[in-house]
């Protein structure tokens, strides 16, 4: 979410947005609905098989939050909390739709992440150690300052990557959830969270180290 | 000294020592690795840079036509 909505949401506090919530208050709504629908929309994804489905999850997940408030008893965070109902209704929809759930939170990719011409060969004396000219060398101070550009490019890279690789990656870098919240919400082990987290890092970085070796390259 | 580390390895391990997973023992040697070998140093730095860059993305909200019906059916709420 943009940062002025995240400072709003968040001055608000838990306590706050319950009681307007249950005053069916429509600008605290109309601020809290873009604030964690995409957050919403990657839980559903992990569940459902098309976009449009996974935001009739998150129109019927609004609803039943705001309709059944009354249930939020404070013990955990109230985005967790709508989260998890999020979660409950994508299972139902997936359930529902003719195909199986979306193919293989449950079958980790394998193989390097990192292409193995980078290093040395098992014979070599140095076996395993990066080979020289090949090895990740510093993006600089410059890299360090995340440009728009670079915004653009990781975001469009995250679209990119398989679709289970890019909802772990999003829910816990982009959205900031622990791995055992993610994994709790995908029905999948924090083991296969973190593989999943694995790759999709490993792909994102190698698509920055692009972008910045063909920046230092023109200079 | 632990038994060197190969940097192919390093880099598939380099999501546990982030996320804090590892036992005590590889960790002393993820260190010790680290502290001798530039490439793997800047390969756990871009990581790293990545995931802060990915903090910073805005991802995909609903669409607009699935807001304007949400809103609706907010104000139809009794």
């Amino acid at each position: 979410m943009d940062p002025t909505t995240e400072q709003a949401v968040a001055a608000l506090g838990d306590v706050e947005l319950v009681r307007r919530l249950r005053d069916r208050d429509e600008r605290t709504f109309a601020l809290l609905v873009p604030a964690w629908s995409p957050v919403m929309l990657r839980v559903a994804l992990g569940h459902v098989s098309s976009r449009a489905t996974a935001e009739e999850v998150v129109q019927e997940t609004w609803l039943a939050v705001v309709r059944g408030i009354d249930g939020f008893e404070g013990r955990s965070a109230l985005r967790t909390w709508v989260l998890r109902i999020c979660a409950n209704v994508a299972r139902r929809r997936g359930v529902s739709e003719s195909r199986v759930r979306p193919v293989g939170l449950h079958r980790p990719d394998e193989g390097p992440t990192v292409d193995p011409g980078r290093f040395r060969p098992p014979d070599d004396p140095y076996a395993g150690g990066w080979v020289h000219g090949r090895a990740p060398v510093d993006w600089g101070p410059e890299a360090r300052a995340v440009t728009g550009e670079v915004r653009r490019r990781l975001t469009e890279a995250l679209h990119e990557l398989p679709a289970r690789q890019a909802h772990v990656v999003a829910l816990r870098d982009v959205h900031g959830l622990e791995s055992a919240e993610v994994a709790e919400l995908l029905d999948t082990t924090e083991g296969n969270v973190r593989v999943l987290l694995h790759r999709g890092r490993a792909a994102l970085r190698q698509r920055l180290e692009d972008y910045y070796r063909a920046e230092v390259g023109e200079r | 000294m632990s038994d060197r580390l190969p940097c192919r390895d390093f880099v598939e391990l380099v999501t546990d020592y982030l996320e804090n997973t590892m036992d005590a023992t590889l960790r002393a040697r993820v260190e010790d690795h680290l502290a001798e070998c530039e490439g793997c140093s800047a390969y756990l730095a871009q990581i790293r840079l990545t995931i802060d860059v990915a903090g910073t993305v805005e991802d995909d909200d609903l669409s607009p036509q699935a807001w304007a019906e949400l809103r609706a059916a907010f104000r139809g709420l009794d």
